[in-house]
């Protein structure tokens, strides 16, 4: 049970569950750092892995789940772990009834036509 | 913002990330991966859940002492629809133990399909159900499969005992433009109860 090792046997805590299956992850830095990932020695590879390729571009936490071979619950707890770190940032979606006027699903409904 | 307590809506700034996720359900073998796979390059997502949640009975887990989460795969597609605007489509396991799930997917969610076979429409009831039950627009696609009867929708609609206002398209999910046009009817179906919503008394 190999994800199980690689989170230490957590499943989820209340902070984790949280973050939504949509929410977008940006590793915090500079350009060219890594917010000092690479010198936090508590950090798996699988912790790298994401704040590697959520360094020049915001991912999904379901994507990391897919491209990482995953269960989403494990993606979870590890980027749980480098939000405690401060290592990345959060942007957890902003639920459809907040959006503010019709324009954000007029953009989707033409960019759906146009694809 | 002083205001902002009583104003919940909010208009995220042109360079944030907006992500939304729109689901599609229905009954076994409807044609939900199909669907997804035509708008979207499709990949295999994966979950664990607690078997308690999922709700497998005790005697299922006999034997396979300390496995206590058990693996349900979904489908995931993601449409990028410009810079800083993604629409994620997820395609929901389409057998009833995998409902607390759907709770997980449901939430946020900006709309749904439910895909409907119409020689087994009852299969989507549940769906159907569950969308109702917590506002979420969603759009009746019926998936004409090859010799199936091509009921007009409007009988469907009546079988489903559907709101006037709830849309129902016919689909041929193998077909790309045909998909597009099911996800671009939640989406605008979304928008016109958002400005429902909104103008509550202008009538
Ligand atoms: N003729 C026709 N066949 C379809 C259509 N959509 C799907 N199919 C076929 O129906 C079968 C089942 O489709 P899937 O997309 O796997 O259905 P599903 O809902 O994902 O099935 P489960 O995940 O097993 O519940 C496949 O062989 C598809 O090729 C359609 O619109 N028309
Ligand atoms: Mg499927």
């Amino acid at each position: 049970m190999r994800p199980y090792a690689m989170t230490r046997g957590r499943t989820s805590s209340a902070a984790e569950m949280k973050i939504d299956l949509i929410a977008l992850v940006i590793t915090e830095a500079e350009p060219g750092d890594d917010g000092g990932a690479q010198d936090d020695h508590s950090l798996s590879p699988e912790h790298l892995d994401i704040v590697e390729r959520c360094q020049h571009q915001a991912v999904s936490v379901a994507e990391l789940a897919s491209d990482l071979d995953l269960p989403v619950g494990v993606v979870r707890v590890l980027v749980g772990d480098l939000l405690e770190g401060a290592h990345v940032q959060l942007h957890q979606p902003v639920p459809p009834a907040e959006l503010v006027d019709e324009s954000i699903l007029r953009e989707v409904i033409n960019g759906l036509r146009a694809l | 913002m002083a205001f902002a307590r009583s104003d919940r809506r909010r208009k995220p700034s042109a360079d944030e990330p907006v992500a939304l996720k729109l689901l599609v359900a229905g009954g076994f073998g409807v044609g939900k991966t199909t669907l997804v796979g035509a708008v979207s390059e499709i990949r295999p997502l994966r979950t664990e859940e607690s078997l308690s949640e999922a709700g497998r009975p005790v005697d299922d887990i006999a034997g396979v002492e300390g496995k206590r989460t058990t693996t349900v795969a979904m489908d995931f597609g993601r449409i990028t629809l410009r810079d800083n605007l993604v629409l994620y489509l997820f395609g929901t396991p389409g057998q009833d133990r995998f409902w607390f799930l759907w709770d997980e997917l449901a939430q946020g969610a900006l709309g749904a399909v439910v895909l409907a076979d119409t020689r087994r429409l009852e299969d989507c009831f549940a769906a159907v159900d569950y969308f109702e039950r917590r506002g979420i627009p969603f759009t009746v696609a019926v998936n004409c499969f090859d010799g199936a009867e091509r009921h007009a929708p409007d009988i469907v609609r009546d079988a489903l005992d559907l709101d006037a206002s709830v849309p129902v398209v016919l689909c041929d999910a193998r077909e790309r433009d045909s998909a597009k046009d099911v996800l671009i009817s939640v989406v605008e179906h979304a928008a016109q109860r958002a400005a429902g919503r909104r103008e509550p008394a202008t009538t």
